[in-house]
């Protein structure tokens, strides 16, 4: 006999079912079914109540980065659907598994600008995998096990649930199915052998390799996959943005970043190499720089679970439809064992460069004295070094993302997250909450502009009411800085709204009974970071950053990728 | 840049709510302009066809494509030019009866260009034709000396020139794997 129960506590259940322990949301008018019936799950699903309907988004997708498991969002109709936009945008973009449920007007006030009626569906399909609206209770196991399914399959996304207040209010009859079949989706398609062969022929052939490892490597957990057949062919590996941590940093192939503000050594052999074989990346014009000149040497052999990322950017010469687990899995015994060293020793001189023009300025100035203010790339390397390499990073968007990708130290996967393809200020703080959430042993840097905070600080409120144990650290400069370096470099020096009158962080933090201070010079650096690191809980550091600090080396905009900045007047000579 | 040219997609689609726009939004994005949209049942029960032209290049509209079968509950999506397929359009005209009435050659123009008539009143006719785009519009421009009251065109439907729809041996396989996976099919 099948149980009769409401729409609300379908929902619930559903969550269980799929596995759910945590949800991240804000209630109100037409989600409250569902939020009266969350009460009495309260053992079972542990609500975050965050305090803006984006910083729910954002700490669900920090929550799904941090631990490879779904992120969930409740919130209501109308102005808290809107608040959800842009996370929906940047967890799509960047290939989030999260499930964002919104609760909608009855179905009989649909269409008529009822209040807090808004087109839910209409205005998320654009920047969602799948947005579904329900409409009568009987839809809400078959929506719910279809929006966990393709959240978190193939290449995972965001999915929106607008839900009607007459579908959370009726009953039907509980029946819940998890499902693995969708008709018109295929997530795990069958690995051609074809291409397999072809491409290790292609690899073996090669004399100048490189491995461009994106996110889908992450997302597949194959970096042991990885790791194997770059050791096996000797091939060098560089990372996207969001592929730092596939591999760890001090591993001998590792040869860094590829982009705008990636290590000239990758940049540089790009458009060297005779092979690239890039595995769950979408060439991103931040990683090609100008496509015509990109990788003219190379054939491509292209990895994507997506099949619509082949040749959208850049031709792949070969292009193997799967996920980069499978695909590294089907290529490592067809791949044979290779030396490079005349290939790898390529990368020495620009890393030697790089070290000593860009890296060495950074974390370690000796222009600057010990009561002057500091370079982000010191406290980042100092902050990175003081949790053993170990932390989960999380970053804001501008100079101070840059500057804690590069200068942070990566010993596990899943250590970096940040705003990448959306480039998300504001992002941080409710993604390190997330974050910490999901892996509550490990620590979690937050590493912030003074402008992003600001966008997104209301957040405090939520690690002050969950005793959320996120080490924050605010790279101040007083000024939008990423963009404050464009007029500096593009805009005859016009600092056109960029300078900022901040407030006293510390006293901020101590409003939110969180422990903080400032450190406005070199010389107070080690003890304070020493005095966070000992804290167990929240902290908040305020750092004083010199504002004409500029992250090099930099690819301009509109140049090719291996014409490379060392800083505002100096370009790397090959 | 390779040089434009009209392409027909069609698209079969689950019969879901909103599908419609997710697709027509992919064009819109990259500032494609449809020519015509027109959507019905496709000869397999409970799935839809969509038919786009656009004009276009075909690197751009292979884009599209992929693009378009990415999106859940669209199972595939074709490309075609003109060539390969056999297309009509069905154009409306409302004129005035006592213009035609007046001019000798109005029979000669229905009979030359197959046109039917659908409604004849007093104050109007409706004649009806079906064809190209390029013989519809050809009917337009002789008959709008007499004054045009309405016109409409359809947009186009095709069917390609293969024996059977290439879609269903793609519909088959996808059977074939519900089955393998759960043993029963989702839909
Ligand atoms: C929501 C949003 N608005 C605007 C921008 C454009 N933007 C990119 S970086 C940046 C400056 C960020 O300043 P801050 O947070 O202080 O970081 P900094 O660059 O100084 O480290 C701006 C305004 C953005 N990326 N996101
Ligand atoms: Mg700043």
């Amino acid at each position: 006999m099948s149980e009769r129960i409401t729409g609300a506590e379908a929902i619930c259940r559903a969550l269980l079912a799929e596995g759910v322990d945590t949800i991240f949301g804000y209630p109100g008018g037409q989600i409250m079914p569902f939020y009266d019936k969350l009460y009495d799950f309260t053992d079972s699903l542990r609500h975050i109540l965050t305090r803006h309907e984006q910083g729910a988004v954002h700490a669900a997708q920090g929550y799904a980065r941090a631990s490879g498991r779904v992120g969930v969002v409740t919130v209501t109709s109308g102005p808290a659907a809107t608040n959800v936009i842009t996370g929906l945008g940047d967890a799509n973009i960047d290939c989030t598994p999260i499930v964002v449920i919104t609760g909608q007007v009855g179905v009989a006030s649909l269409g008529t600008d009822a209040f807090q009626e808004t087109d839910v569906i209409g205005i998320t399909q654009p920047i969602t995998k799948w947005a579904y609206q329900i409409r009568r209770p009987e839809e809400i196991p078959w929506a719910m096990a279809r929006a966990f399914y393709i959240a978190t399959t193939g290449r995972p996304g965001a999915v929106v649930l607008d839900i009607t207040r007459d579908a959370q209010v009726g009953t039907l009859d509980w029946s819940y199915k998890k499902t693995n079949y969708i008709r018109s989706y295929n997530p795990a398609p069958e690995l051609q052998p074809g291409e397999i062969i072809s491409a290790a022929a292609l690899i073996n052939r090669s004399e100048r390799p490189l491995i461009l490892s994106g996110h889908g490597v992450m997302l597949s957990e194959a970096e042991a996959d990885l790791l194997a057949l770059a050791e096996k062919a000797d091939i060098p590996v560089a990372t996207t943005l969001l592929g730092l941590s596939t591999i760890p940093s001090d591993h001998p192939l590792n040869k860094g970043m590829v982009g705008m503000h990636g290590n000239i050594g990758p940049n540089i052999a790009t458009n060297n190499a005779d092979v690239i074989l890039a595995i769950g990346m979408r060439f991103d014009d931040r990683v090609t720089g100008v496509i015509k000149s990109y990788a003219p040497q190379a054939k491509i052999i292209h990895i994507d679970i997506d099949s619509a990322e082949f040749n959208k950017n850049v031709k792949a010469h070969i292009a193997i439809h799967a996920d980069a687990k499978t695909a590294l899995r089907g290529l490592l015994p067809q791949i044979n064992k290779a030396d490079r060293k005349e290939w790898l020793a390529t990368f020495d001189r620009p890393e030697k460069v790089e070290q000593a023009e860009v890296i060495e300025r950074e974390t370690d100035p000796k222009d600057l004295g010990p009561e002057s203010p500091m370079r982000m790339g010191e406290v980042v390397r100092k902050l990175s070094e003081a949790t053993g390499n170990k932390a989960i990073v999380v970053t804001d968007v501008g100079q101070n993302q840059m500057m804690s990708a590069r200068y942070s130290s990566y010993t596990m996967p899943k250590s970096l997250i940040t705003s990448g393809g959306l480039g998300t200020m504001g992002f941080c703080l409710p993604a390190a909450i997330g974050a910490k959430l999901a892996e509550p042993s490990r620590e979690v840097l937050a590493f912030m502009g003074d402008g992003g905070f600001q966008m997104t600080m209301q957040e405090l409120g939520t690690i002050l009411e969950y005793r959320i144990g996120v080490k924050m650290v605010l790279l101040n400069n007083n000024y939008l800085g990423n963009v404050r370096q464009w007029q500096a470099m593009f805009y005859n020096n016009r600092f056109s709204a960029t300078p900022m009158v901040n407030p006293d962080f510390v006293a901020i933090a101590a409003a939110y009974g969180i422990p903080a201070e400032d450190v406005s010079c070199r010389a107070e650096l080690d003890s304070a970071i020493a005095r966070m690191a000992a804290h167990d809980g929240a902290y908040l550091l305020n750092v004083n950053i010199d504002p004409t600090d500029m992250v090099f080396p930099m690819v301009t905009p509109g140049s090719a990728i291996d014409n490379i900045l060392i800083n505002a007047t100096d370009k790397y000579e090959a | 840049m390779e040089k434009k040219q009209l392409f027909t997609i069609s698209v079969f689609t689950e019969n879901q709510v909103g599908l419609l726009n997710r697709i027509s939004i992919i064009f819109t994005r990259r500032g494609l302009n449809l020519e015509s949209v027109s959507s019905s049942a496709s000869s397999v029960h409970g799935i839809h066809k969509m038919n786009f032209t656009c004009n276009s290049d075909r690197e751009t509209m292979e884009k599209v494509i992929s693009q378009i079968e990415r999106c859940i509950d669209v199972l595939r999506a074709f490309l075609y030019t003109d060539d390969e397929i056999v297309y009509q359009e069905v154009a409306l005209y409302k004129v005035p009866t006592q213009k035609l009435l007046d001019e000798k050659d109005f029979e000669r123009i229905i009979r030359v260009h197959n046109a039917r008539i659908l409604e004849l009143t007093r104050e109007y006719t409706i004649l009806e034709k079906t064809g190209h785009e390029s013989e519809t519009q050809a009917l337009y421009e002789l008959l709008a000396k007499y004054g045009i009251l309405q016109f409409i065109r359809s947009g186009r439907i095709c069917i390609t020139k293969s024996p059977t729809e290439h879609f269903t041996r793609y519909l088959e396989e996808q059977e074939a794997r519900g089955k393998a996976l759960c043993g029963s099919s989702e839909e």
